[in-house]
């Protein structure tokens, strides 16, 4: 069963249509993660002082569906990254829930952990810090069909194959086996990267800002190679990210986070063009415009984001926003629907929209 | 030594900076990088210049060679002048760069953390850099730095200055830099990525900053950045670096309207958007070249859907840097543009 | 467990050419790091000179000559004679041999005891409190009277020699291996490895191991520098090797009582220390210069 040899791109990536909405009522989604929740011990493990630590995750709850791609944004010290993983439980979670087709993962014994491995990869931020700098390009794609056993790469010389297919799957010279990630470019870099997350033929990808370490040219790349790969084997990306222009590319649906909450989450187009929630609208605001002019006015949030240690009460952005009112200061607002065409799609935790 | 520049202005002064065919080479043992290879711009009082260019185009390097903050060896300066209100920097001894670094020169640089020094508060950082060019007394330097504290927007500066870095945010403590630099009101700020490690919201409140102190201060900026957005934002004129050279020279709004370089074009193209819809981005095909593995003809020329074998076989001179827009490039004829990347920026514009 | 590349065919003249780049690479550091050539000079021709010694010694290095008891340098006994009129020349071309099998092996032993103990601390959350705890109190002794004290208890010999120097050296690889351990588990390549489905051990040998090896190396050169010094202090003080295996430290103690009149017995041995142990650290200096990413991967 060796995969045949295939162009680095295929043409037809354009915008797909979303299956999730054609899957049978009764099947589960193929990710979900409930009130998911992290806290990291500061100060010791006496934690002396502040008891819980810095809520990094407070609460986080989303579906993520076959074909998918669902994208995390928010600032720095929001929780994105330790959701995404939290979720593979390369952070283990304090509270929660994350269920993978059906099966509860958290509390799962090592052993059956690691067989849930095969379906659930990672890209990461750093091309060069995740890569071993003392293995080969070969080597480091090879390392997780190693790990498990599989008719499609059994034996040397199906295993060769099937490391040729992969890397001009990612658009990658066979010539490239034998060198060091040394000797590669940033771009490069993260094709390896994906490579290596695409060898399990897994079904989920934690994508950990993969492209906002690459120069632009290079980025539009790795992006568009993301979404044919999409297109051609169904994947679904939990897609963790700053860069709002990236998000709106690559998602189906977006969810803001702001720390350790989903403020916002909807279809990807309606989040762009019809944000709710204060802190997204100034997020959309702030991002930069390449066109002279564009920007005319500008609503920014008061002062810099506080300390996750010591979270606000209440809706946790009312100190920085401008429409903050006194329940703002007092009572937490739920993730609730928004409106009724988006059939509950389309949630917001704010007071002030209703 | 203050040699008048044939380009001086109407009032007979020479410009703030004026960068001239400049060289920075640097001697690896694997041969000759040359990271700068002839790259002139010039930068008026109160304006600010944009440089753009991808990791590895030089922009960086030309902004370090302007202060002679590279190691020599093994950078060298192969060629080139480098002019700062009349004075060739290249031609100063240590000793006069030390009184123009942090002086009338100052530079802030893209991680706050690394730059500002973790023992000392930064009150007393700020006040040390204000009594190294100044003669004034202690009490003086401090009330200086608790001044510049303020003027960047900080609130109650008199308890932060006491501050040490680390119990600052990373929007403060790049507010902190510039109150730095600018502490001893320089003419010239070179600006190096300064927002690239900053959230979006913090980006656009530094960024404003910027234009604000500039209107107070006069200084020229000098800004280097890979970001477009950044540049629309803040910038006057660009220059668009790429392989260690000078590919397109204009005014911002110039650029946006009629990119002339087919690199310049593929930057805009390739750049995610956030008005448009999703699906495939443009890509700019291969990768930047490394510095060492530069050929002859143009650089861009592997890369480019234009390229000619002249192209590939001679390297384009920059052209038209009368007219405001320049273009190093044999195919950039105003004839040859294609709307096709213009359309999705122009579409931007409410 | 390490594998067999699966380069194609196609791959072979890269290799080729990646393999000439890397060997001009690494001539260009060995020109540039001067200490590290003049140290490893001197310890091959120690070395050398050791292994040689049963072809070049002069004289059976015990075999007494009661008429020529502490003869001066001669033609016939090139460094003299000690006070039991053995052949000085002979006795430390042999010698060389103990320092140097010590060294060797108490490097070798240290250093993978270091690695088992401070990869099982960094790694094995349980394993960690208990076995500093056991590094801290073996460091709390001072490594010479640690040494003797097991000597005091065991019979002399080479390999006993060996333990009670090895012993005092663990707890130093144990912290380093340790703190390496504690860095590289945050690397982002382990933890893709771990993300990747990759067992621990496997982790250890081909993503942890890998990226210690250099400060290891280095960290052997010191310890086996020290274990030659420590194994000539305590033959010095007559706890060290049994007398039938000649030592530069037996024959300095030998040759102590007699230095007003036979100063070549102690120098002779002395000078031949000193080199030996002055090349390995220079090895062990030039190793780390030369081996250190951050200084290598310049411009």
């Amino acid at each position: 069963m060796i995969p045949p040899m295939i162009a680095p791109t295929s043409p037809q990536a354009e915008p797909q249509p979303n299956p999730r909405r054609t899957a049978t009522p009764s099947a589960p989604p193929l990710l979900e993660v409930s009130d998911l929740t992290k806290h990291f011990l500061v100060g010791g493990k006496a934690g002396r002082g502040r008891a819980g630590g810095v809520k990094a995750v407070d609460g986080v709850s989303f579906a993520l569906d076959r074909g998918e791609t669902l994208s995390l944004v928010g600032e720095s010290g929001c929780g994105k990254t330790t959701t995404g993983k939290s979720v593979l439980r390369l952070i283990e979670p304090t509270a929660g829930s994350v269920r993978l087709e059906g099966e509860e993962l958290l509390g799962l014994a090592p052993s059956r952990m690691r067989s849930h491995r095969r379906d659930m990869q990672i890209i990461f931020q750093d091309p060069y810090a995740s890569l071993n700098p003392r293995l080969s390009a070969a080597e480091i794609v090879a390392e997780p069909m190693r790990n498990f056993a599989d008719p499609a790469w059994r034996g040397p010389g199906a295993l060769r194959d099937r490391l040729a297919w992969l890397f001009a799957k990612v658009g990658l010279r066979p010539e490239a086996m034998a060198k060091l990630p040394g000797e590669f470019s940033g771009g490069q870099r993260q094709r390896l990267g994906i490579a290596r997350a695409l060898a399990l033929k897994p079904k989920l990808i934690v994508c950990d800002e993969p492209v906002s370490a690459l120069d632009v040219s290079v980025q539009a790349q790795v992006v568009n190679l993301l979404m044919d790969l999409q297109a051609e084997f169904g994947l679904s990306y939990l897609f963790v990210a700053h860069d709002l222009a990236v998000v709106r590319h690559i998602s189906h649906r977006v969810a803001v986070m702001y720390l350790g909450r989903i403020v916002e989450i909807a279809e990807c187009e309606r989040l762009f063009t019809d944000p709710q929630h204060p802190y997204t609208r100034m997020l959309l605001s702030a991002a930069p415009i390449p066109a002279p002019g564009a920007r005319t006015t500008r609503v920014l949030p008061i002062g810099d984001p506080p300390s996750a240690l010591n979270p606000p009460a209440g809706c946790r952005f009312h100190p920085r926003c401008p429409m903050a009112r006194p329940i703002c200061r007092e009572t937490a607002p739920p993730l609730i629907p928004h409106g009724s065409a988006t059939g509950g799609a389309h949630r917001v935790a704010c007071h002030l929209v209703s | 030594m203050t040699v008048p520049s044939p380009q001086a202005d109407q009032a007979g002064r020479p410009p703030l900076l004026d960068i001239r065919d400049l060289r920075t080479h640097f001697d690896t043992p694997d041969g000759t990088v040359r990271s700068v290879d002839g790259v002139s711009y010039r930068l008026e009082a109160r304006e600010t210049l944009g440089i753009v260019g991808e990791s590895g185009c030089g922009k960086s390097v030309t902004a370090l060679s302007v202060l002679r903050l590279l190691p020599t060896p093994p950078a060298r300066f192969a060629g080139g002048e480098i002019r700062f209100q009349g004075t060739d920097l290249l031609g100063l001894s240590e000793r006069e760069m030390r009184r123009i670094r942090g002086n009338r020169i100052s530079m802030i640089f893209q991680e706050p953390m690394t730059s500002l020094n973790p023992v000392l508060t930064v009150g007393r950082q700020i006040a040390e850099a204000v009594t190294l060019h100044q003669k004034i007394g202690r009490r003086q330097a401090w009330q200086r730095a608790v001044e510049m504290l303020r003027l960047v927007q900080i609130a109650d500066p008199e308890r932060r200055a006491g501050e040490y870095p680390h119990q600052m945010s990373g929007g403060m403590r790049q507010r902190v830099m510039i109150a730095l630099a600018l502490a001893c009101h320089p003419d010239l700020l070179i600006a190096d990525e300064p927002t690239t490690a900053l959230d979006v919201t913090i980006q656009a409140q530094i960024l404003e900053l910027l234009r604000d102190l500039q209107a107070k201060l006069g200084m020229g900026i000098v800004m280097i950045t890979h970001d477009l957005g950044v540049v629309a934002e803040c910038c006057d004129r660009v220059v668009v670096m790429y392989a260690g050279r000078k590919v397109e020279e204009a005014s911002v709004a110039d650029l946006f309207e009629r990119p002339l370089h087919p690199y310049t074009r593929a930057l805009m193209a390739s750049m995610p958007s956030l008005q448009g819809r999703g699906g495939r981005l443009a890509e700019i095909p291969g990768m930047v070249p490394a510095p060492q593995e530069l050929g002859t003809g143009c650089a861009f020329a592997p890369r480019c859907p234009l390229a000619t074998e002249r192209c590939r076989r001679e390297t384009p001179d920059f052209t038209g840097a009368a007219t405001g827009h320049g273009v190093a490039c044999f195919e950039a004829a105003p004839a040859r543009h294609q709307p096709v990347v213009l359309h999705r920026h122009a579409g931007a514009r409410p | 467990m390490t594998m067999t590349s699966p380069a194609p065919a196609s791959a072979a003249p890269a290799a080729t050419e990646r393999h000439a780049r890397r060997s001009a690479r690494r001539r260009r550091w060995m020109r540039k790091h001067p200490p590290l050539i003049l140290g490893a000079v001197l310890l091959v021709l120690v070395a050398g000179l050791s292994l040689a010694a049963p072809w070049i010694a002069t004289h059976d290095p015990q075999a007494l000559d009661p008429l020529a008891r502490l003869a001066p340098p001669s033609a016939a006994h090139p460094f003299g004679t000690d006070a039991l009129g053995r052949d000085l020349f002979s006795r430390v071309m042999w010698g060389g041999r103990a320092s140097l099998v010590v060294g060797l092996t108490v490097a070798v032993l240290a250093t993978s005891a270091g690695v088992l103990l401070g990869l099982a601390a960094g790694f094995v959350r349980r394993a960690d409190g208990l076995v500093m705890r056991l590094m801290d109190g073996l460091m709390a002794i001072p490594d010479i009277l640690l040494a003797i004290a097991l000597m005091a208890v065991t019979r002399a010999s080479l390999t006993t020699v060996i333990v009670a120097i090895t012993v005092p050296q663990v707890p130093r690889v144990v912290r380093l291996v340790r703190s390496l351990a504690l860095s590289l588990r945050e690397q982002q390549y382990v933890e893709a490895a771990r993300a990747l489905g990759t067992r621990l051990p496997v982790i250890l040998w081909r993503h942890v191991l890998p990226n210690m090896v250099t400060p290891l190396v280095v960290q052997a050169t010191f310890i086996a520098a020290t274990a030659m010094l420590t194994e000539a202090l305590l033959s010095f003080l007559g706890v060290g090797l049994p007398p039938q295996i000649p030592s530069w430290g037996t024959m300095m103690a030998d040759g102590r009582n007699f230095v007003a009149v036979a100063f070549h017995a102690v120098l002779f041995p002395g000078l031949f220390l000193a080199a030996t142990v002055l090349s390995v650290n220079l090895v062990g200096d030039g190793l780390r210069d030369a081996l250190d990413p951050r200084l290598s991967r310049q411009l």
